[in-house]
């Protein structure tokens, strides 16, 4: 059959384009302006060149929350995915129990951000927090307004609780979709559980677990409601990510240029990041 | 329509219409020689010639990110040097 040329089709493309230009490509722009000017309001601006990203750039401040973001990003991967797969792995395939489980797991997905910042800042507290409580009453010593790493583990755990179900529920959707002849097979070969995993569904499960893991990279190094509403960024600065820093420096200091400047490295991080794991992973596709 | 809220400078300006006018010179390359010439260079990958621009552009800011922070002082021209030389190596190796 030959193929139609038409191309009028460009045309359908018009309305994606607007969105993306005023969602996007037009705040993308105000910003970088911002990033070069200073500005006290009224819609006045000075010309500040480049000295607002070599203020970002040079300041501990940067550097020290960019590094709490990469460690936190790099946790949540190495907790959820694995979890994620062996959840999805053990959940049923057929009968009562699948819808039983798929409603389960997108519990958490359907909760406000915000709201889950809050169930588990109330959780947490030792005073009337169900978790705070009940470790005080165990004999640990717990309280996440104080201690670093109490207000780290309380994030680490609010996230894997509220996110792995999105990676389980991408993982089952992979898994789902192998026909049972790939297991027949396996099944006369005399396959082991490993081999099975290793070489039918893990293979199978690779797009969505590359869907997966940017989903959740990008969203745990740009993470910001929940540690908000739970630790404000304390104690200390020891929960102060780049976005909460970003809001502080631009909402609460009103130093929008500066907070210009580090929205626009922020967002080189992203794009750099995203792009190398999107590479990595889509290359190794390829070539497997 | 009164656009004084974007906060507009010359250089900022001369800036992303030097993107559209890269993006629009790759649409006339595409036009003209169709399929985006895709190859496997020094990185061990596939690219297209989109791919080569993205990668000049992404590690050019990094270039002058990288001159900023480490102190090369205001003088960008020379990491605007070295980023041109970086985007030819990338269109010529990756």
């Amino acid at each position: 059959m030959e193929k139609t040329w038409n191309n009028k089709a460009w045309f359908m493309v018009l309305p994606v384009l607007v969105l993306v230009a005023f969602s996007a490509v037009i705040p993308l722009m105000t910003v970088v302006n911002y990033s070069v000017q200073d500005t006290f309001g009224n819609n006045e601006f000075f010309w500040a060149g480049t000295d607002w990203y070599v203020e970002v750039l040079t300041s501990d401040r940067f550097w020290d929350a960019l590094t709490r973001n990469l460690i936190f990003s790099a946790i949540i991967l190495a907790i959820e995915i694995p979890l994620g797969i062996i959840i999805a792995l053990n959940m049923p395939k057929k009968g009562l129990g699948v819808p039983v489980c798929l409603v389960l797991m997108a519990l958490p997905l359907l909760i406000p951000w915000n709201v889950v910042g809050t169930i588990w800042q109330v959780f947490g507290r030792v005073d009337i927090g169900l978790l705070g409580h009940t470790l005080e009453a165990l004999g640990i010593n717990y309280n996440y307004v104080q201690n670093p790493m109490d207000a780290w583990v309380t994030l680490i755990v609010m996230d894997v609780w509220h996110w792995t179900s999105l990676v389980v529920l991408l993982c089952y959707a992979g898994l789902v979709s192998i026909p049972d002849a790939y297991y027949q097979a396996a099944k006369i070969d005399g396959a082991s559980r490993w081999s099975v995993f290793r070489y039918i569904q893990l293979p199978k499960m690779k797009r969505v677990l590359l869907i997966a893991f940017l989903l959740r990279f990008m969203d745990s190094f740009m993470i910001y409601t929940e540690p908000f509403v739970v630790t404000g960024g304390g104690p200390g600065n020891s929960t102060t990510f780049l976005s909460i820093d970003l809001v502080k420096m631009a909402i609460g200091q009103f130093d929008l240029g500066p907070a210009a400047a580090l929205s626009i490295i922020y967002f080189l991080i992203v794009l750099l990041l995203s792009w190398i794991f999107y590479t990595v992973m889509t290359t190794s596709d390829a070539q497997s | 329509m009164n656009f004084s809220w974007m906060a507009w400078t010359l250089p900022t300006a001369l800036f992303f219409i030097t993107i559209a006018l890269l993006l629009v010179g790759m649409g006339i390359w595409e036009y003209v020689s169709p399929g985006g010439n895709p190859r496997v260079g020094i990185l061990r990958f596939e690219t297209t010639r989109g791919d080569r621009l993205f990668v000049s552009l992404l590690g050019s800011a990094f270039i002058h990110l990288a001159w900023l922070g480490l102190g090369g002082g205001q003088d960008l021209w020379w990491a605007l040097a070295l980023s041109v030389v970086y985007a030819v190596g990338v269109f010529r190796y990756v």
